[in-house]
């Protein structure tokens, strides 16, 4: 049977997929489709999208079963093997704290994101673009539960993550940033999640935890990131076709897209500062630091692809500047908010040892010496002498970003940064002017913003009057899952297990 | 004599997530599949209403009128994440290839009747447009369901649609010796022929089917029930009695999938319809309403696959569907 002609490649995909759609008749497209033209984005024809994967369903499945395989297997023996007692310290676990209460909601969340965008759309291969992303980001989101869960069977911090992801005050940040997108239309999440922070902003979030993990012994995180980067460069692929998609279609799209781009460069800017921070902070072994990572992937090259976009009348996003110019600030002023709110953390704070604070001076220089490595060794002073620092009076928050507003001025570091801003004769706080701007386009989305230490002073927080009742509601263990790491029992079982002693300590009330 | 091997040996502090040890009772080991999809997806807290339904949250129990008190009940019996989902679909992927090749190579396909080629073009090959809207509509059932459970197994179902369609593809294709015109006719057919517009009309109105639930109900249960049966296992069974066992081979995953997800359609409805006889009201309404319009849309394909058959062949499925009913515990 020789005489069946050939099929290329692209040309089976496109029949396979493309054809599959119709217009619909006996209900009118605009009802079946109702959401893909409220956000004024002009598609002229759908067609002309390019599919980014071409992966049938056939292909997904061959080459996603055969990483899952080894996955899995790899999974297993770091389990079987004890894997845990292999990380660099136990300090490194709050690294992995932090992704799994802050980042696997993410990746659900996408998950439910990508299936709204990948319903939404009219064209059938944006469609099936957006739920394929749609599955794997489930899968990112599973297989990191699958990881960590072993982690969490022998660290404390991890076990109430569902509980904590959707009430603490530090979880409010990317989980406002998540839902931001989502309440958006699927233009705007596509853009926000799969250009401005797949694409774009990807080596500053993907890089440090992943390589952060393979620098500090822990198999389990290095494993699923490499399994994952194949997922990743397929969903960067989608970011950037969906972009230049709609820069094409028409020019109208122009305006929307810039001023999208510039909210979720900053709003992706603000969330990643929690990245940066666990870069210089909580690594034990670092890989490089927040400034250098800056400067190696925005300011060459995310700088790079925005001019590769100006011949679609794209501009950098607003504010890059004021990006770059805190880069030798941003870590240790979140650092500090971090260790002094460390009483409703569910991580473990602590002063970086010399060695560290010597790597610090080398890598930001004289502001860090004259600033940050003073007040880090009064803490450390204090701490020694039976007076660890705690504040534990409620922060100011950012409407916008949620981060507690403690940044300081773009051109002074010793000037605390606040914005007010003024909506239905009630104002609200901002902590920079890229959040400002934010509120100002969105005013009645931002005004919903759930900022918890408001929701606390109204008894929104199981009624808890102040951080320690609130804490309890978090269902974090004071220094057990909360305060400093020297002394906690995740230091204390580490030392012990290093030492070859077969049992931990138990945590008394750690029974369920 | 047994094999004695020295290892670290270290007691852990837990066993699993509290969110998981408080479903499961203390001192259980969580499954996989429990730590998969348990919890996941946030219920208090949302920050903005959706700019595309501000009359809802993003997470919204309210997009449909079943009422669980945990929608994390709503479990796949197959207990698929997305890791042990793949690695079943790959197995069947290869299997399924390994038919097409040697269907291909051998030309098996060249001895069959024309007329039941014939028919196969005209009543299956446009069905690939028909798994076309069952991925669209569990897409939805991902986007707006309520709970990790049903979300992730319905996005594992829109794309079991999505290779179930490009399957019949490659059908239509390997029929017409990779002429691509066999796939505009069969959608000429599905567009504009009588044959096939009442299914046309019912699977559209499904797709503006708001509750998700109900569109669980009615794409899930009813219209893949009913299609399945008729159309994949009488329809092949009778393509084979006519010179066409190479046909029935490329139908390998579609038999076994409908199978299989028949019984996370079963388990869910039935787990929903335990839960309140409010629910199990809900779920018997959306049968009785749905049902007659199923049935007028598979007769045509029926009285054409079924030479003066076809009633007879319908009613039987009509009556499969509603045992499987009976068996979830609705009263149909």
């Amino acid at each position: 049977m020789a005489k069946a002609k050939r099929l290329g490649l692209k040309e089976r995909y496109s029949l396979m997929t493309r054809g599959l759609d119709w217009e619909t008749t006996y209900q009118p497209m605009d009802e079946v489709f109702p959401y893909d033209k409220y956000e004024g984005i002009k598609i002229i024809d759908w067609d002309k999208w390019e599919d980014p994967f071409r992966l049938t369903m056939e292909s997904y499945w061959k080459y996603q079963s055969e990483k899952e395989r080894k996955l899995y297997a790899i999974l297993d023996a770091f389990q079987q093997n004890n894997g845990q007692l292999n990380i660099s310290d136990a300090r490194y676990m709050n690294a992995v704290k932090l992704w799994l209460q802050g980042i696997t909601p993410l990746e659900y969340a996408a998950h439910r994101g990508f299936a709204h965008a990948g319903r939404a759309f009219r064209g059938a291969g944006a469609r099936v673009a957006c739920q394929m992303q749609s599955i794997d980001e489930l899968r990112h989101a599973q297989t990191q539960l699958h990881a960590f869960s072993h982690y969490n069977k022998f660290f404390n911090g991890m076990h109430g993550f569902a509980h904590l992801r959707d009430r603490a005050w530090y979880l409010s940040i990317p989980k406002s940033f998540f839902e931001d997108a989502m309440s958006a239309g699927p233009f705007e999440f596509v853009t926000s999640i799969s250009f401005a922070f797949e694409y774009v902003l990807t080596n500053l979030l993907f890089m440090p935890f992943v390589s952060g993990a393979a620098y500090n012994g822990d198999m389990a995180t290095t494993t699923f990131g490499f399994s994952a980067q194949s997922d990743e460069s397929r969903h960067m692929t989608l970011g950037l076709e969906v972009v230049k998609f709609m820069l094409e279609q028409h020019e109208d799209n122009v305006p929307i897209v810039q001023a999208w781009l510039d909210k979720w460069f900053w709003r992706g800017y603000r969330l990643l500062g929690l990245v940066g921070t666990m870069m210089d902070y909580m690594l034990p072994k670092k890989v490089m630091s927040w400034k250098e990572a800056w400067e190696i992937y925005w300011e060459e090259n995310g700088i790079a692809l925005f001019h590769d976009l100006s011949r679609y009348g794209i501009r950098l996003p607003k504010y890059h500047e004021v990006a770059t110019k805190e880069k030798t600030r941003v870590t240790h002023e979140l650092w500090a908010t971090l260790y002094q709110y460390g009483n409703a953390l569910g991580l473990h704070t602590w002063v970086p040892e010399d060695e560290e604070l010597d790597w610090m001076s080398e890598k930001y220089g004289d502001l860090f010496d004259t600033m940050y490595r003073p007040r880090l060794l009064f803490l450390r002073e204090q701490e020694q002498a039976g007076n660890r620092y705690f504040n534990n009076r409620l922060p100011m928050v950012c409407q916008v970003c949620q981060i507690p507003v403690f940044y300081t001025e773009p051109d002074d570091p010793q000037k605390q940064c606040v914005r007010i801003v003024e909506w239905a004769d009630t104002k609200h706080h901002c902590c920079s002017d890229g959040c400002a701007d934010i509120f100002n386009r969105e005013p009645e989305k931002f005004v919903q913003s759930l900022i918890p230490p408001q929701q606390i002073y109204r008894g929104d927080a199981g009624g808890a009057r102040d951080i320690f009742e609130y804490a309890e509601w978090l269902h974090l263990k004071k220094d057990i899952d909360t305060g400093e790491y020297n002394g906690s029992p995740d230091h204390q079982n580490w030392e012990a297990w290093q030492s070859q002693q077969p049992t931990p300590q138990a945590n008394s009330d750690e029974a369920a | 004599m047994t094999i004695d091997l020295k290892t670290t040996s270290i007691d852990p502090v837990r066993k699993t997530f509290d969110h998981i040890a408080e479903k499961l009772g203390p001192d259980k080991a969580a499954t996989r599949y429990q730590e998969a999809v348990w919890g996941l997806q946030p219920i208090v807290n949302q920050h903005y209403r959706p700019t595309w339904d501000p009359t809802k949250t993003l997470y919204d129990p309210s997009r449909t009128a079943v009422v669980m008190e945990d929608f994390d009940d709503l479990i796949d019996p197959r207990q698929y994440y997305y890791g042990t989902w793949t690695i079943q679909r790959g197995k069947q992927q290869d299997s399924q290839e390994k038919n097409f090749k040697f269907v291909e190579s051998r030309g098996l396909m060249d001895g069959m009747e024309a007329a039941w080629k014939d028919k196969i073009r005209r009543l299956i090959v446009p069905l690939r447009h028909v798994a076309w809207a069952a991925n669209t509509n569990n897409s939805y059932i991902a986007a707006y369901g309520f709970g990790a459970p049903i979300t992730s197994a319905a996005s594992l179902q829109t794309m079991d649609q999505l290779g179930i369609a490009q399957y019949i593809t490659r059908i239509g294709l390997i029929l017409a010796d990779n002429d691509p015109t066999a796939l505009d006719d069969a959608k000429a057919l599905w567009l504009d022929d009588d044959m096939w517009q009442p299914m046309r009309a019912l699977v559209e109105e499904a797709m503006v089917t708001k509750d998700w639930f109900e569109l669980h109900v009615l794409q899930n249960l009813l219209i893949d029930g009913a299609l399945h049966p008729l159309m994949f296992d009488k329809f092949d069974a009778a393509v084979t009695q006519h010179g066409g066992a190479a046909y029935s081979m490329m139908n390998e995953f579609t038999i076994e999938w409908f199978a299989e997800a028949s019984r996370w359609a079963d388990a869910v409805i039935k787990r929903c319809a335990q839960e309140s006889p409010a629910n199990k009201t809900h779920i018997e309404g959306w049968i009785a309403k749905w049902m007659p319009r199923i049935q007028g849309a598979l007769k045509p394909l029926s009285d054409a696959a079924f030479d003066g058959e076809g009633s007879v062949a319908l009613d039987e499925v009509v009556d499969r569907l509603m045992t499987r009913a009976g068996k979830a515990g609705l009263d149909v």
